[in-house]
């Protein structure tokens, strides 16, 4: 117990530190609150961000809706829905693929070289085409996530496709299965360990992709709300919405490393 | 001509030729060969000296360059599950758990859930595997994956086991236990075996007759009948004198096999 005590307290050094150093600096007048606003000013913004706007009426509806009616959290449904929209389809089209290439080698030859010199393009690079193509709103932005997590999940699932030990078709063949059999059951789980690490990636990517589009693209989500605040000067807002795009990066890592985790519980060097 | 008189195996003139980087090698040149049903047979020579060739051939996997191979009255033309193999690196499934496993080759031959289950209870049961039907093969010894995989290939109940250095990577302990848990299967289902090792004493532990291989190419170079009882004492005079046989055959092997390591030109 004094351990875990200790090593909390020790996690919390810094951070703490920091925190005070910048409200002391904040209290002295050293810099205007426009260009860095003190951090209880930020909390206070945050605060007044995360809550309802309106007061609470029964008549209204459920309490969770009134408590959710708040600004921050329908941004951040906005963003994690076209995460998950972009993500869905992104992944959707690179799975299948990367499962072909990797098991198909004619498929591979057909497809590689042109996949090799559209994955440098970043996909921020595509927004001009994007707002052409799709105009604005939601379009554009699932196009742009989507393409962010189709080359890490496309790449992976090939490698992963390809590293499969011989040693499972054998015996998996010689069990008596067939090529269905073999794609379903042994293919596709001998290579998860990679798909998932594409998964992973992805949306990683998804994530920064949605935060750009936001920016650029559309007129809500977190993205867009930090361009907002900076054009009404309210830096505590923006450094308060960044905050929270930080929090969801963090929740959403945390939920993959969960996930990987309890699908590659078989795995050698993947803890429980 | 009825089942019980055609041989389980039957290899004729059997050759094998690896292309490997530029050259040829001649894994196997003309084996002939008569596996009865329900014989319990041993390939042993040095390593290299085309055993596992041998083997993956009969099981369908690397097809023979010439010769005719049969197995059970038919032509061997790919893997099936009338051969099941087991492995020297066991091949389970890492991603199912030891119950999973067990259950593969009835699950995808699509057999009735309440028959797979009576099956795979029985086998788990059977192997000492109850226990830990629910770990993953990461967490089992050497010598619980190697039941597993044997588990794995009697459910599907073919009626012949290749098993290729199945008990190589064993201590002596594990592996003698686990030699006399196969004789019992054996003896009791009455399979067909094919065993390959490099161990002398293994082969004559276990077999009803062992076939002494020359290195390059892979020929027959004698075929050693074992007319022992079972269970066999390896410190008894018999087994002594037979030991010697066969231990004088497979040095002389062997003696190739390091003269053709020590000079590099030679091949
Ligand atoms: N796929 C292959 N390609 C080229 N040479 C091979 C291949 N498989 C085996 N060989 C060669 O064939 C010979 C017999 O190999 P193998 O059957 O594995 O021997 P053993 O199992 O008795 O140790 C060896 O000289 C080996 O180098
Ligand atoms: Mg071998």
């Amino acid at each position: 117990m004094a351990g875990s005590a200790a090593r909390l307290f020790r996690s919390l050094v810094v951070p703490v530190a920091l925190l005070l150093v910048w409200e002391g600096i904040s209290l002295a007048g050293w810099v205007t609150p426009l260009i860095l606003p003190s951090p209880t000013a930020v909390a206070a913004r945050w605060w007044a961000y995360l809550t309802p706007m309106e007061p609470f009426e029964a008549t209204a509806g459920p309490w969770w809706r009134w408590a959710l009616s708040g600004e921050l959290p329908s941004d951040v449904f906005t963003s994690l829905m076209r995460i998950a929209v972009g993500f869905a389809i992104g992944a959707g089209l690179a799975l299948p693929l990367g499962l072909l290439m990797g098991a198909r080698p004619l498929v591979h030859e057909l497809f590689n070289p042109l996949l090799q010199v559209l994955r440098p393009i970043p996909p921020i690079a595509y927004i001009p085409l994007a707002i052409l193509w799709f105009g604005l709103g939601n379009p554009p932005a699932f196009f742009l996530i989507s393409l962010g997590a189709f080359f890490p999940v496309l790449m992976n699932t090939i490698a992963g496709v390809r590293a499969v030990d011989a040693i499972y078709l054998r015996a998996a063949r010689n069990l008596g299965a067939g090529e269905w059999t073999l794609f379903w059951r042994v293919m596709i789980p001998a290579a998860m360990p990679y798909i998932l690490t594409g998964i992973r990636v992805g949306v990683g990517v998804a994530f920064i992709v949605v935060i750009v589009a936001e920016m650029i693209a559309v007129n809500t989500g977190l993205g867009y709300r930090i361009l907002e605040a900076r054009e009404y000067f309210w830096s505590d807002k923006v450094i308060a919405g960044m905050i929270t795009i930080g929090l969801c990066g963090l929740g959403i890592d945390l939920g993959m490393s969960r996930l990987t985790g309890r699908l590659l519980r078989w795995h050698r060097g993947v803890e429980g | 001509m009825s089942a019980a008189t055609e041989p389980a195996i039957r290899a004729r003139g059997v050759r094998k030729v690896f292309a490997s980087g530029g050259r040829e090698v001649v894994a196997l040149d003309g084996i002939d060969l008569d596996v009865a049903p329900g014989e319990f047979v041993c390939l042993l020579g040095p390593s290299g000296c085309g055993k596992s060739t041998l083997l993956n051939a009969i099981a369908g996997f690397s097809l023979p360059s010439s010769g005719q191979l049969t197995a059970l009255g038919r032509p061997v033309t790919g893997p099936g599950p009338e051969r099941a193999m087991v492995f020297q690196e066991y091949a389970l499934f890492p991603w199912m758990t030891v119950e999973r496993n067990v259950a593969f080759g009835l699950e995808i031959a699509g057999a009735a859930p309440e028959r797979r289950r009576q099956v795979v209870e029985a086998l788990l049961l059977k192997l000492g595997l109850a226990d830990f039907r629910d770990r993953f093969p990461k967490d089992l010894s050497g010598g619980m994956r190697q039941r597993v995989a044997i588990a794995r290939v009697l459910a599907i109940d073919s009626p012949m086991l290749l098993m290729d250095e199945p008990f190589g990577a064993l201590d002596a302990l594990t592996r003698r236990s686990l030699q006399d848990e196969l004789l019992r299967i054996w003896a009791e289902l009455e399979k067909t075996v094919v065993f390959v090792t490099h161990g002398i004493e293994e082969s004559i532990y276990l077999a009803d007759r062992v076939v002494v291989m020359t290195y390059r190419p892979g020929t027959v170079k004698r075929i050693v009948p074992v007319n022992l009882p079972r269970p066999r004492d390896p410190a008894s005079p018999e087994f002594n004198a037979l030991k010697r046989e066969v231990t004088a055959l497979v040095m002389e092997e062997q003696a190739r096999h390091q003269a053709d390591e020590a000079s590099p030109t030679a091949d």
